[in-house]
């Protein structure tokens, strides 16, 4: 597919949108539909994307296995870790309310905190996924 | 503090598991989840404490105040089931270190660390909680790291075993949300004390009645109990031996505990004497108890001989649970604690013996009592309290079992009993047999006894287990106080046919 001159432009223009509208959903996700889960699909299927037009040592390049081994674990660990710190300001685990200065923004920055874990950890996974399979049988 | 430990009992594991994947191969992973592991099972042993003296632990997840919120809700039955998951992960771990080593490939080791924190934050998860649906959250949790566990097993059968598990176990869960969805449409709470305030009024609808099978169903699945226990031998099996000593010592314990939770504590008891649930249990549990050791005995496979006999065991539970009195309840959770001690011993001797000679069959074990004195008086005298003989752990269950049944006059149930120990003789002397008294084979001559890192945990257990046999103010002090919280009702009122 490494010559296909259509494949390839199209591919070219539409990843950097994708990335983009997924970024979007992570963040505008506590005030529209959307959320951490969606955007990482998203965010993945731009890399997929990438993979499948350019090759799966190209995709690899850009995002080596170890990395994303890295940020799966990190996502979880900052989602639960998200709820150690109310822990440690007096308030019941993953009580957001006392994270910032009113009510509304702890939960607003609790919530961001949780949904940017979620997305790390679900496009790391969805990578590594797609990784393992497509990588099937190669040497 | 104090209340905060009913929740530090899941986060620690949690946040623990995926550190540990990504920690550098060698022992530091398994380093990291020891420690885990220990803390938990402080924490999970000053939890019982406290409820012992305290009362009721209950904790707002988010500060979300129930029946809306999550809530954790920890009385003297998760506790104790808790206690039982946390300990018996501390002791494996030790064990863990060379037998991981030695039979699972050295690049999966810090995964495999991570699924069996996984596993145990599920587990854990599933005992803290008081919300239903939160049940189910933990249980996957629980279920796919154990079927990844499963799946690390050397021969390639693992792979299989763990994908009749994976799809199994999947129709359970799936059966358990959907029984959860309907109650939910009906009561439109999912916290466990709420729907035990507002099932009673609900109890003739249809759709409380199909969503209650739904979720019987889907438990009895998780536990397997008889005839849905199908994919328990094959799993056990061909697991690696860390994950059959902590899978059978508490995964099943953990699914009888939701099945206790859903029958005693949310459903009313005038819905559950009007369906015909207690005679069921009664009759898997007798069906379980002659068939399945009847399997045990023409096993090949020692682990397959004790998986077989480990659905044997979770029949006699299963049978407390059927009289659903307060002994048979009684019965049931001393039951479960010395099951997972005399249990976890044996696949644990087993794996001494794996670690040795590589294989499990019994025609390769000839005579490696004598070269194995350790490992083999293990074997032993846990298969002694298999059996139930005085002095032992299994004594005193089968004793509460047999009391429970005669306060019935379930004659029939007090033979099948006695009946299921004399196949455990038979099993557990075909195992001593070839350990002892045939000649050793050319092969194992240099074979010598396993090292003291495997030695230690199992002579702990093996040491637990005529320790509650001679001291039961635990374990049936305990269970009694358990049997009291879930409100078990009066025998008088049970009609059932098997009883009668």
């Amino acid at each position: 597919m490494k010559r296909n001159p259509i494949l390839r432009i199209v591919a070219k223009f539409l990843i950097p949108l994708i990335i983009l509208f997924a970024l979007y959903v992570q963040f505008h996700g506590d005030f529209g539909p959307g959320g951490g889960f969606q955007a990482g699909v998203i965010f993945s299927a731009a890399l997929i994307l990438y993979a499948l037009v350019f090759g799966l040592d190209a995709a690899e390049k850009i995002i080596p296995p170890h990395i994303l081994r890295i940020l799966a674990s990190a996502g979880v660990v900052l989602y639960a870790s998200v709820g150690v710190v109310s822990l440690f300001l007096g308030a019941n685990y993953l009580d957001y309310s006392v994270l910032g200065s009113t009510q509304i923004k702890g939960q607003h920055l609790g919530i961001l905190l949780v949904e940017l874990g979620v997305g790390m950890t679900v496009t790391a996974v969805m990578l590594i996924i797609f990784f393992a399979f497509a990588g099937r049988g190669r040497p | 503090m104090g209340n905060h430990i009913s929740l530090l009992l899941v986060v620690i594991p949690l946040i623990a598991a995926p550190i540990v994947a990504v920690l550098p191969r060698g022992r530091l992973p398994w380093l990291a989840t020891l420690i885990i592991t220990f803390i938990c099972a402080v924490l999970a042993s000053s939890q019982l404490w406290m409820v012992l003296n305290d009362g009721v632990i209950s904790y707002e997840l988010g500060g979300w105040a129930p029946p809306w919120g999550i809530e954790y809700r920890i009385d003297a039955v998760n506790a104790l089931v808790a206690l039982i998951v946390a300990a018996i992960a501390a002791i494996t771990l030790p064990y863990a270190l060379l037998s991981a080593e030695k039979e699972i490939p050295q690049q999966q080791i810090p995964l495999f660390y991570s699924a069996f924190l996984l596993c145990l934050t599920g587990l854990l998860g599933i005992t803290q909680t008081g919300d239903l649906f939160n049940v189910f959250v933990f249980l996957e949790i629980s279920s796919l790291s154990s079927y990844a566990l499963i799946s690390l097993g050397r021969n390639r059968q693992a792979l299989t075993s763990a994908y009749q598990y994976l799809i199994m176990g999947t129709i359970g869960a799936t059966f358990f949300l959907i029984g959860v969805g309907l109650i939910y449409s009906q009561t439109g709470t999912l916290n466990m004390q709420d729907l035990a305030k507002l099932l009673p009024e609900l109890a003739h609808l249809k759709t409380v009645h199909t969503g209650f099978a739904f979720i019987m169903i889907g438990i009895a699945l998780k536990l397997a109990m008889y005839p849905l226990h199908l994919w328990l031998p094959n799993a056990y099996t061909y697991a690696p031996s860390v994950v059959t000593v902590f899978l059978a010592a508490t995964a099943t314990k953990v699914a009888i505990y939701i099945m206790l939770r859903v029958l005693f504590t949310i459903f009313p008891n005038d819905f559950l004497l009007a369906t015909p649930t207690y005679d069921i249990f009664i009759l898997s549990g007798m069906a379980a108890i002659i068939i399945a050791s009847i399997y045990a005995i023409y096993q090949s496979n020692i682990k397959k001989l004790l998986a077989y006999s480990s659905v044997a065991q979770i029949g006699y539970i299963a049978l407390g649970i059927g009289f659903a009195s307060s002994k048979g309840i009684t019965a049931a959770l001393v039951h479960l604690f010395n099951h997972a001690l005399m249990k976890a011993a044996l696949f644990m001797a087993v794996g001494a013996i794996i670690y040795r000679i590589g294989s499990c069959n019994m025609k390769n074990i000839n005579g490696l009592g004598k070269q194995m004195p350790w490992t083999f008086g293990a074997i032993v005298i846990a298969g002694l309290s298999l059996i139930g003989i005085p002095g032992t752990a299994g004594f005193i269950s089968k004793w509460y079992l047999v009391t429970a049944a005669l306060e019935q006059q379930a004659w029939i149930s007090v033979a099948v009993i006695l009946f299921g120990s004399l196949l455990a003789v038979i099993y557990i002397g075909k195992l001593i047999e070839a350990l002892y008294f045939k000649p050793v084979t050319d092969s194992n001559q240099s074979v010598q006894e396993a090292p003291l890192l495997l030695l230690v945990p199992l002579w702990v257990l093996v040491c637990a287990n005529i320790y509650f046999g001679l001291d039961t103010s635990l374990t049936v002090g305990v269970a009694e106080k358990a049997a009291d919280v879930l409100g078990v009702i009066n025998t008088s009122s049970i009609s059932g046919v098997m009883n009668k």
